[in-house]
C-alpha cells in the first residue's frame, strides 16, 4: 500500500507536489489507522481550492518517534462519513470544519456550530449572520435534573464563554460549553499574508500565550523561506517562552488556591506572576513579550547588564515561589479539596487527545519540546514532568514541577548565551509548500500549519491552540462531580478562551 | 441601668459594620497587603444607600422582604443577648427560642427573596443555605440546654452571665465543648471560611453569597449590615460564654466586651488566613460535629 501520508519533523517545509491528494474514505481509514497506533491528531482543517471544492488536511502526531504525517484529500462533494463515531479527537476539528466549508460529517453525533462564525470561504455567505450561543443544548430530563447556565458574562473579570450543566442537586450529570464570543477572524485574516500586521496579530491570538504563537509563527514562515535564526535568537526565544510559562503556571497556581479560599499562596503568587513578566519586560521591553519574537530571530538582544541582571532576579523570584507554592501542599485542607476533584482517567484523555499539563497530569509524557523539539530545544533538553492521578492536584503539581524545571532551563540559558547576530537575512518564501510548527507553549501543543499559493502567499493559515484540544476535557471532567468545584476544575485547565474562538 | 441599656443599642447599632473590615485587615496582613481600611464597611453603606436599585422584572415584594427582615430580626434578637450589661436590655424566660427563630424567619425570607428572582444561582444558593442551617441549628440548642442545666435559666440573660458559677467541675469541660460547638456554628452562620468564602466572585461555589446576587443600591446595603450584625450577635454569644463580665465595673465591662468581641474578628480572620474551604459535601460533616460536641457537652452534665 502505498503511503498516503507524507512523514516529516516540527517546522520542516513540504513540498505540496510530494503530497498526494487521496480520496477521503482512504484519509478517513488511514487517519483512524494512525491513531489506533498511538497518533495524534494534532490539526484536521479544510482549505477551499481554486474549484469551490474543499480540500482535507490532516495532520498526525506520532509522539514516540518524533515523526509529524500529513495528508490531504480531496472532498468530491460535501458530504463523508464522519471521523468523530471511531475518533474522539476528531469532534471539535469535524463541527469546525463543517462551520468553516460546510461539509456534511455523516454519523458525526454532535453537529452543532462551534464558534457561530459565518463560512471561511467567501462564495457560501450566509443571508445572515448565526447568533452566538443561541442553538441547541445537550439536555437531561427528568423530575429532579435542573439546568443552571453560566455566563458568557462571568462575575469576574475573565473572557467570555457559556456553560450548560444538567444536574441532579449538587451533581453535574453533564457540562456542555458553548464558546465563539472571541472570534475575530484570524485565520481569515491570516489568507494572502504574511501581511505587515501578521505578526502582531499572531501576538494577540491568546494574549497570554504570546511568545508561544509568535515562535510557532515564526518557525513555520522560517521554514517555508528556508531560514535558519542565529543560536542567541534561538536560546532568547527558549528563555521568552519559559519565562511566559513561569509567570503563567504561578499565577495559576495561586488562582487554585484562591479558588479554595487559601490567601497565603494566591497573594504571593499574584505577586510572583508580575516579578515574571517583568523579566521578559527586561528582555523587550513588554510584560507578554510583544515584539520580542520576529521571523528570522529576534528583535532585542539581551545585554550583559541584563543577563546578570536576570539571573539575580530569577533566583530571587525561584526562592519566593518555591516558598509560596509549597505550602499548598503543607496545608491538608488544600490537598483535600485538590485530590479527588476533576479527575480526567488516562485512558479517556488519550481518547480525546489532551494536550499540555493537563495531558501530563494523567501520566502521559507528551511535550512537544521532548517529542517534536525544534528551536533551542533540540540542543537543550527540559524534562518531561507528569502526575499520575489526571486531578486537580495532579495538575497543580505537574505545573510545579515544570516550573522548577523551567528555572533551570532558563537558568542555563543565560549562563550560555552564545554570541551571534540576533536576525537571520530574511529570504522568499517557498510557493506550493506547506509546513507545520507546533511549540509546547505553557498551556500545551500549539500547531500551526501554512499551506502557500503559487505567488509564496498564505492560502491557508491553521491555529490549533491549546484549548482548542482541552476544553472538551474540562466537560469530561466535570462529569459526576459536585458543581461547586466546577470553577476549581476549570481553573486547573485555564483554558484560553480567545486562543479557542480565534 | 438605663445608661446600659443605651450603650447596648448603641453598640449593637454602631459597632457591626467594624467587625468584617478587622477580618479582613487580618487577612490582608496573613496575605503580606495592607489591606481596605478598617472602616471601610462604613463607607460601603453609605454609598449603597445613595445607589438606586435595580429590579428584575420576576421580582415581587418578596425580594424587598428578604433584606428588611433580615435586619430587623438581627436588631431585635441584638437586644435579647446580654453585650457589656450584666443583663440584654429585653430578657424573658424561653426568649432562646424566640432568639434562634428570628434567625430562622430571617432566613426564611431571605431564601425565599432568592428563590423570587427566579436565578438558578440564587435557588443553588437557598438550598444550600436552608440545608445548613438545619444541621446548624440543633448545635446551637443544645448549647443552650447545657446553659440552662448550668444556671437553671433559659434566658438568654440568665445562661449567658455566669454559666460556670455553679461550682461544679464538669461545667468548665461543657462550657469548652459548648464554645467550639458554637464557634463553628458561627463560621456556617456568618458564612465564613471554611464553610463559604464571603470573597469569592464564583457564583457556583457561593451559598449566602449567591442569594444576594441581585439585590443592588440600598437593599444591598441593608444585607451587607444584615450579616454584619448577625457577626456581631453570634459573637456576642460566645464572648458572653467565657467572658466574666458580670464581676467586673460597668465601664469596665463594656471595654471588655467590646475588645473580646474584636479579638474575636482578628480571630476569625487567622482562621481565615490559615486554612482553605472545605468540599462543599463536606460541611454537614462539620455541622454534625458541632452538633455532637454540644451534646457532648450535654451527656457531660448529666453524669
Amino acid at each position: 500500500m502505498t503511503d498516503i501520508f507524507v512523514t516529516g519533523k516540527n517546522a520542516r517545509p513540504i513540498t505540496l507536489a510530494a503530497l498526494p491528494e487521496c480520496d477521503v474514505d482512504a484519509l478517513r481509514e488511514g487517519i483512524l489507522q494512525r491513531v489506533e497506533n498511538g497518533g495524534r491528531l494534532a490539526a484536521l482543517f479544510g482549505d477551499a481550492c481554486e474549484d469551490g471544492a474543499i480540500m482535507m488536511y490532516a495532520v498526525i502526531a506520532d509522539d514516540s518517534e518524533g515523526q509529524l504525517a500529513v495528508g490531504r484529500a480531496k472532498l468530491e462533494s460535501a458530504s463523508y462519513a464522519a471521523l468523530t463515531p471511531d475518533c474522539a479527537q476528531a469532534h471539535w476539528f469535524e463541527r469546525e470544519m463543517a462551520e468553516q466549508f460546510g461539509l456534511k460529517p455523516d454519523g458525526h453525533p454532535w453537529l452543532k456550530p462551534i464558534r457561530f462564525q459565518r463560512p471561511l470561504s467567501s462564495d457560501r455567505e450566509p443571508a445572515e449572520l448565526p447568533q452566538i450561543g443561541v442553538t441547541d443544548f445537550y439536555r437531561v430530563r427528568g423530575e429532579e435534573v435542573h439546568e443552571v447556565a453560566v455566563g458568557p458574562v462571568h462575575a469576574g473579570v475573565i473572557e467570555p464563554g457559556h456553560f450548560r450543566f444538567q444536574c441532579h442537586g449538587e451533581n453535574v450529570f453533564h457540562l456542555e460549553i458553548s464558546l465563539g464570543y472571541q472570534h475575530r477572524g484570524i485565520e481569515r485574516a491570516f489568507v494572502g499574508g504574511p501581511h505587515k500586521l501578521t505578526v502582531h496579530q499572531v501576538e494577540t491570538i491568546a494574549g497570554d500565550t504570546t511568545a508561544g504563537h509568535a515562535i510557532a509563527y515564526c518557525q513555520a514562515v522560517e521554514a517555508l523561506s528556508a531560514v535558519s535564526p542565529p543560536s542567541r535568537a534561538l536560546a532568547l526565544r527558549g528563555i521568552a517562552l519559559e519565562l511566559e510559562r513561569l509567570a503563567n503556571h504561578v499565577g495559576d497556581l495561586g488562582a487554585l488556591s484562591g479558588d479554595v479560599g487559601y490567601l497565603p499562596t494566591a497573594s504571593y503568587c499574584g505577586r510572583i506572576r508580575g516579578d515574571f513578566l517583568n523579566m521578559t519586560a527586561s528582555l523587550c521591553g513588554s510584560r507578554f513579550g510583544r515584539g520580542l519574537i520576529r521571523p528570522g530571530g529576534v528583535a532585542f538582544d539581551c545585554s550583559e547588564s541584563d543577563r546578570a541582571q536576570l539571573v539575580e532576579k530569577l533566583a530571587i523570584a525561584e526562592k519566593d515561589a518555591k516558598n509560596a507554592v509549597e505550602l499548598l501542599w503543607a496545608m491538608s485542607s488544600v490537598v483535600a479539596r485538590f485530590e479527588n476533584t476533576g479527575t480526567v482517567g488516562r485512558a479517556m484523555c488519550e481518547e480525546i487527545g489532551l494536550v499540555g499539563p493537563a495531558a501530563r497530569a494523567c501520566g502521559i509524557e507528551r511535550d512537544v519540546r521532548h517529542d517534536h523539539p525544534a528551536g533551542i530545544y533540540q540542543y537543550a533538553q527540559v524534562p518531561v514532568m507528569t502526575g499520575h492521578h489526571g486531578d486537580v492536584n495532579s495538575r497543580a503539581i505537574v505545573r510545579w514541577l515544570e516550573m522548577q524545571q523551567s528555572i533551570e532551563f532558563v537558568r542555563d540559558r543565560l549562563a550560555n548565551l552564545p554570541a551571534s547576530p540576533l536576525m537571520a537575512s530574511a529570504a522568499q518564501i517557498a510557493a506550493d509548500a506547506m509546513t507545520v510548527s507546533m511549540v509546547e507553549a505553557w498551556r500545551g501543543e500549539i500547531c500551526h500549519v501554512a499551506i502557500t499559493d503559487d505567488r509564496g502567499r498564505f492560502r491557508r493559515y491553521k491555529i490549533v491552540d491549546p484549548s482548542f484540544h482541552n476544553w472538551f476535557g474540562l466537560a469530561v471532567a466535570l462529569r459526576g462531580q459536585q458543581i461547586s468545584d466546577f470553577p476549581l476544575c476549570n481553573k486547573s485547565f485555564n483554558l484560553s478562551y480567545c486562543g479557542h474562538d480565534l | 441601668m438605663q445608661l446600659s441599656i443605651v450603650a447596648h443599642i448603641l453598640v449593637a447599632v454602631a459597632l457591626p459594620p467594624l467587625l468584617p473590615g478587622i477580618i479582613a485587615r487580618t487577612k490582608a496582613a496573613f496575605a503580606g497587603r495592607q489591606g481596605p481600611p478598617v472602616l471601610q464597611l462604613y463607607c460601603d453603606l453609605a454609598k449603597q444607600i445613595r445607589k438606586g436599585t435595580v429590579l428584575s422584572g420576576t421580582t415581587t415584594w418578596v425580594f424587598f422582604a428578604g433584606p428588611v427582615i433580615a435586619v430587623t430580626a438581627g436588631l431585635i434578637a441584638s437586644v435579647l443577648v446580654p453585650f457589656g450589661g450584666a443583663s440584654a436590655p429585653v430578657s424573658f424566660t424561653g426568649d432562646v427560642v424566640f432568639f434562634t427563630y428570628l434567625f430562622a424567619l430571617s432566613r426564611f425570607f431571605v431564601a425565599s427573596s432568592a428563590l423570587d428572582t427566579g436565578s438558578a444561582f440564587e435557588g443553588m444558593g437557598a438550598a444550600r443555605e436552608v440545608s445548613f442551617a438545619a444541621l446548624a441549628e440543633p448545635a446551637l440548642f443544645l448549647g443552650f440546654l447545657v446553659g440552662m442545666r448550668l444556671t437553671g435559666s433559659f434566658s438568654l440573660s440568665g445562661m449567658l452571665s455566669k454559666p460556670w458559677a455553679g461550682g461544679r467541675f464538669e461545667a468548665g469541660a461543657s462550657l469548652v465543648l459548648v464554645l467550639v460547638s458554637w464557634f463553628i456554628v458561627l463560621l456556617a452562620e456568618n458564612c465564613r471560611i471554611p464553610v463559604d468564602d464571603p470573597n469569592t466572585h464564583l457564583e457556583l461555589t457561593m451559598i449566602h453569597e449567591a442569594m444576594v446576587l441581585d439585590h443592588s443600591g440600598p437593599l444591598f446595603g441593608l444585607v451587607l449590615y444584615g450579616a454584619a450584625l448577625k457577626l456581631m450577635v453570634f459573637g456576642a454569644l460566645l464572648v458572653r460564654l467565657v467572658l466574666p463580665i458580670a464581676q467586673a465595673g460597668p465601664v469596665l465591662s463594656w471595654v471588655a466586651f467590646c475588645a473580646t468581641i474584636i479579638g474575636l474578628a482578628v480571630v476569625i480572620g487567622a482562621i481565615e488566613s490559615i486554612i482553605a474551604r472545605l468540599r462543599l459535601v463536606r460541611v454537614p460533616m462539620l455541622l454534625v460535629t458541632a452538633c455532637l460536641l454540644s451534646a457532648f457537652a450535654l451527656i457531660l452534665l448529666f453524669r
